[in-house]
């Protein structure tokens, strides 16, 4: 058996990836033209086509053995292994190379360098195949056929006569020279309807007689999993590869000559049984967080409806189709295939494969994800690591368990169920490190529905948890809350999209709303305490106003009508923090509430619910007020502003004029700026020293551009936006405190 | 073909329903959220049952089948409802899994359906061992090991055996749909390489899920109540409640060994309402004992942990292991042991 393998570096030419070296080969040869000129290669082709013709003409009418002509015989392999032979080329070339009078070796070389540079027609296979049935050929040559047909299976442009003559093929599983061979051919050409019980006895007998030969357990498997009924076989787990290398000679040569050809090639042959069983099953049998492969259901409804013995057999001649998982890879499978499609025994397996998860997508069947949620469930609890009720699953385990759950949520851009009681039922035990980041991906996945029914099972830990853990738990709590508020406003834009196609209850976009806004206050009042708590820390800032600037986006991103300004406690550290990027930010975030104030100011539903929206204008301009009255007109220690102070206190603290110490040049954020616009304008005349008074007038304007330049654009839009510029041509020389802020007003009630 | 085994496909759908569809309204998962929000995360389980009391099912069952499922130890597991099992194939299931656990066996070599081993798989159902007539019924599964003498003198073997319940289990019922058949209890008695396979083989065909069913030391104050009160003609063991102290390197048992009558009289000093029993109840009968036995070792019982409880109606460890010894109250053991089940799954 293994001489085959041996002697086919003889003949079969090394092949280099390099195009170079194909160059060279080419060249060293001296059949390919010398002047390999890029404008000639039209010439080149038709020079080779003719050779071809000419030489295959030859060998087909060569008359006896040993009259074949060498050099014709050279041409036909340089051609093919350089640019494959063309699908008439291919029948003829394997319909001489099987029936002439050649000897064994030049038969060989004819197998050998049957390379497509397309396909290859299916006729010529069976032509070849009725040759070789017929005709005495040796045990080499035939397996040399079989061998090229596995390696080219892929090539071959139908299988359908080729299944036809199935019998014929499995005939030869006779001959044990050639048998691991047949096995493999097999299985790539085995359908449901070939597995017949005879066939089934004769493959048990073969396996009596050889034993456990790995390709023969491939063939079995395939044919349990086509008819579970009728064999079983459990596979040893460690291994992976049940064949033979494919031939990858031939292989390699056919990629070249597809990407000479311009083609990209096509995907190989690829085994699925090797991944299917791989993996290791050491643990427990019913230890947790353990994802069987998918697989076809083992008892199929015929089965339960029939009874007695004979029902097996009315199963095989009803030709029921359906297409195996096991062979079910690609998005392109499962739409050829999509009404044959079973769903798996065990419907857990679904998370691991992409198109079973697009297949249970557009399904309608209750019990599936019933079957999902039951077994999730139960998977989720035992392998919990800080619920304890079984040491079967490390932390590491159970964290890829979660990620597994995670991307499956993320493809489907839906929680299950069952992940979501987990989180409400684990919470209160979690000690806010084990899986971090995985279990908090769990909470953004929680589904849109009614906010106070979610808080108490929610809130009450994770505020806990919150408060009592590090800055760093804190901004990835956050950071979750964003993900769910986005969900949230996803799922909401996608019901609103598609409220015309289906029916939904009038008062889902009235929870939608409601559980949005009291998500919004919930996470404003975390960001409040927060804040105070990690001592304004710039960091933490930075996730509060990533949230907050979604929330300042909804009504013109997602479409949701409502506008909830954040809280006081969030604002005010922003204003006067001394992180000049939380400034800009936050300018830009009233810049975006004012976008989408006056764009919702057009929106029926809001200008019904005016009343409670008036409060929402109060909120935004005093917001507004209080940033104009900071940064440009330095008014916001005076009386009645929000940061009013006593003049008396003030005076004690000796800044020499407060008042402009929160104004764009004096701010703490802004410091660094405006002490560096200074230095770069340095060299103006008549200035020992530097006098950030100096920054009036012309140079005001100027160091308005400089912070643009310094990518502070947020400060920009809002300035533009919210300042009274009517006479911007004449206040561009007045000074700053000349301005006033722009409020949005509410529409009169 | 029955057109209910093809999921139904429906391309006309511009928009894929959403998982949470399925599960709105009064379906199982509304119901489910509800019972969590019901509970706090260990749960809270009933603060009062009733006492355990005889089926008036129960006499249909086979009282040789009983017998032989009483003074076994059984290993309790637990069991989510089983997808498409169907009572009228288990003469197929038993070929199934016969080659089944035959080709795993002899891993790497197929097995040909209807084979003949050298051992067999019996299912049989256990008619009336149910609570009421919607608990669907508990079946019996046995490896039978066929002994070589081909005489017919010659006795089969029994290996292992395993059997699926659900006694008053009306709670996980009613939110199930036709399609999944509910025995939340199994119960094994065998190597546990064979109960490994054959719970494989359960998980691949019935598409379930098997967890062990542990007892915590509450259910088990709750066992040593409820059994302590059942009303016994004639007690064949003594009462006994196993505590175990934890200190390394070897935990340390404590056995309390109670006269059943003694323990009876306890109970009944203890116990005030008529047929039902109640945590406050539950709580008291612990308490007594342990103060009982404070007063004669000074070991405070109270900062151990119960782990076993042994009485004439039945034994229960706290790692899932249970022996049932009276007939009477069959029924009333499974029922306890169901609702825990339910509880573990739900």
């Amino acid at each position: 058996m293994s001489t085959p393998e041996a002697d086919l570096s003889l003949f079969i030419p090394i092949i280099q990836t390099n195009p170079l070296a194909w160059k060279m080969r080419q060249n060293a040869s001296g059949f390919a033209p010398l002047n390999q000129k890029y404008g000639q290669n039209d010439k080149e082709e038709y020079n080779e086509g003719d050779a071809l013709h000419r030489a295959l003409e030859h060998i087909r009418t060569v008359k006896e053995k040993g009259a074949v002509e060498e050099r014709h015989l050279q041409t036909v392999e340089d051609i093919a292994w350089k640019s494959g032979l063309a699908p008439e080329d291919i029948d003829t070339l394997l319909d001489v190379a099987l029936s002439g009078p050649f000897a064994e070796a030049v038969k060989t070389r004819m197998l050998k360098c049957l390379i497509p540079a397309t396909l290859i027609p299916e006729s010529a296979v069976v032509r070849a195949f009725s040759r070789l049935c017929a005709s005495n050929c040796s045990n080499n040559t035939k397996v040399l056929f079989f061998r090229w047909l596995i390696a080219m299976f892929d090539f071959i442009d139908g299988k359908e006569e080729m299944n036809s003559l199935y019998g014929f093929f499995f005939s030869f599983l006779q001959e044990e020279t050639m048998s691991c061979y047949i096995c493999n051919f097999l299985y790539l050409l085995t359908k449901r309807e070939n597995v017949k019980p005879f066939r089934v006895r004769k493959l048990l007998e073969f396996q009596s007689k050889v034993g456990m030969q790995p390709y023969l357990q491939a063939l079995l498997s395939l044919y349990r999993s086509f008819c579970p009924d009728l064999i079983t076989i459990s596979l040893p787990p460690k291994r992976k590869f049940y064949f033979k290398t494919t031939d990858s000679i031939w292989q390699a040569a056919v990629c070249i000559v597809k990407e000479r050809n311009q083609k990209s090639p096509l995907p190989s042959v690829k085994l699925t049984i090797g991944t299917a069983y791989s993996h290791p099953q050491k643990k427990k049998w019913n230890s947790g967080c353990v994802i069987p492969m998918p697989t076809s259901s083992h008892v199929s409804k015929e089965e339960q409806d029939e009874e007695g013995d004979s029902s097996s057999l009315e199963v095989m001649l009803s030709g029921q189709k359906s297409f195996p998982l096991e062979q079910l890879h690609t998005f392109s499978q499962l739409l050829d295939n999509i009404q044959d499609v079973e769903l798996p025994s065990q419907m857990c397996s679904v998370l691991k494969s992409a198109p079973l998860l697009h297949y249970l997508n557009c399904i309608q069947d209750e019990t599936v994800w019933l079957r999902l949620s039951y077994w999730m469930s139960q998977e989720l609890k035992e392998g919990c690591t800080w619920c304890k009720v079984s040491n079967y699953t490390s932390e590491e385990e159970f964290r890829k368990f979660l990620d597994i759950i995670i991307s499956a949520q993320c493809f489907l851009q839906e929680g299950f169920p069952s992940s979501e009681v987990f989180l409400y039922k684990s919470l209160p035990l979690w000690d806010g490190i084990s899986c971090r980041t995985e279990y908090l991906q769990l909470l953004s996945w929680i589904p849109l529905g009614n906010f106070s029914e979610i808080k108490p099972l929610l809130c009450d830990s994770l505020t806990q948890l919150f408060f009592t853990s590090s800055i760093y738990h804190k901004c990835s709590v956050l950071y979750s809350l964003k993900q769910l508020l986005e969900n949230w406003l996803l799922w909401h834009a996608m019901k609103v999209s598609m409220k015309s196609t289906l029916s939904i209850s009038a008062d889902t976009p009235m929870i939608a709303l409601n559980s949005v806004s009291e998500l919004i206050y919930y996470v404003g009042w975390l960001s409040t305490i927060a804040l105070r708590l990690e001592k304004n820390s710039s960091f933490l800032l930075h996730f509060i106003l990533d949230f907050f600037e979604m929330v300042s986006d909804m009504y013109l991103n997602y479409n949701l009508p409502l506008v909830v300004i954040f809280p006081r406690g969030v604002f005010y550290p922003a204003l006067l923090t001394s992180d000049s990027i939380a400034l800009n930010r936050l300018c830009y975030i009233m810049y975006r509430y004012r976008v989408n104030l006056t764009a919702s100011k057009e929106n029926a539903l809001i200008y019904q619910e005016r009343l409670k929206f008036n409060k929402t204008y109060q909120e935004f301009n005093e917001y507004v007020t209080a940033l104009v009255d900071c940064l440009w007109t330095s008014t916001s220690f005076e009386k009645d502003h929000y940061l009013y102070i006593d003049p008396q206190i003030l005076e004690k603290t000796k800044i020499r004029e407060y008042k402009k110490s929160l104004n764009l040049i004096n701010h703490p954020a802004l410091l660094p700026y405006s002490i560096n616009f200074l230095l770069q304008v340095k060299g103006w005349p008549n200035e020992k020293e530097l006098s950030l008074s100096s920054i009036q007038k012309k140079k005001w304007n100027w160091y308005l551009d400089y912070l643009l330049l310094e990518e502070l654009h947020g400060l920009h839009l809002f300035m533009e936006s919210s300042l009274d510029i009517a006479d911007s041509a004449s206040s561009a020389h007045t000074h700053p405190a000349h301005k006033t802020p722009k409020t949005c007003m509410s529409e009169p009630v | 073909m029955d057109s209910s085994n093809v999921p139904e496909f429906t391309p006309k759908h511009g928009v894929p329903p959403r998982l949470r569809d399925y599960f709105t309204g009064a379906s199982s998962f509304q119901r489910q959220l509800a019972s969590v929000r019901k509970q706090t995360p260990f749960g809270q389980t009933p603060s009062r049952r009733k006492i355990p009391q005889c089926s008036p099912l129960q006499e249909n069952i086979d009282p040789q089948k009983i017998a032989f499922l009483l003074h076994k130890q059984w290993t309790l597991y637990t069991l989510t409802p089983m997808y498409r099992f169907s009572y009228t194939n288990l003469k197929q299931y038993s070929t199934l899994l016969k080659c089944f656990l035959a080709a795993e066996k002899q891993k790497g070599l197929a097995v040909e359906m209807g084979e003949d081993f050298n051992f067999k798989v019996t299912f049989s159902t256990l008619s009336g061992m149910k609570g009421t007539h919607r608990d669907p019924a508990a079946f019996l599964i046995q490896i039978v090991s066929k002994s070589q003498q081909s005489s017919k003198n010659a006795e089969d073997k029994v290996v292992w055996t395993g059997w699926f319940c659900c006694v008053y289990g009306d709670s996980l019922l009613e939110n199930v749909p036709d399609d999944f058949t509910c025995l939340p209890l199994f119960l094994a008695n065998g190597a546990e390489s064979n109960t490994a396979l054959i719970g494989t083989w359960f998980q691949k065909t019935f598409d379930c899920r098997f967890t062990r069913l542990t007892i915590s030391a509450f259910n088990l104050s709750w066992m040593a109540a409820m059994w302590t009160s059942c009303n016994m003609e004639h007690y064949g063991t003594a009462t006994e409640l196993l505590w175990s102290v934890p200190c390394s390197p070897q935990s340390l048992d404590i056995s309390y060994a109670i006269n059943p009558e003694d323990a009876k009289a306890l109970w009944d000093g203890v116990h005030q309402t008529p047929e039902e029993i109640t945590q406050e109840e539950v709580d008291l009968f612990i308490d007594c004992l342990c103060s009982h036995f404070h007063r004669h070792f000074k070991i405070n019982l109270s900062a151990t942990r119960l782990v076993c409880v042994s009485t004439s109606v039945a034994s229960a460890h706290t790692d899932g292991k249970i022996k049932i010894l009276c007939s009477k109250y069959l029924i009333g053991v499974l029922a306890f042991l169901t609702e825990l089940a339910i509880f573990q799954i739900e």
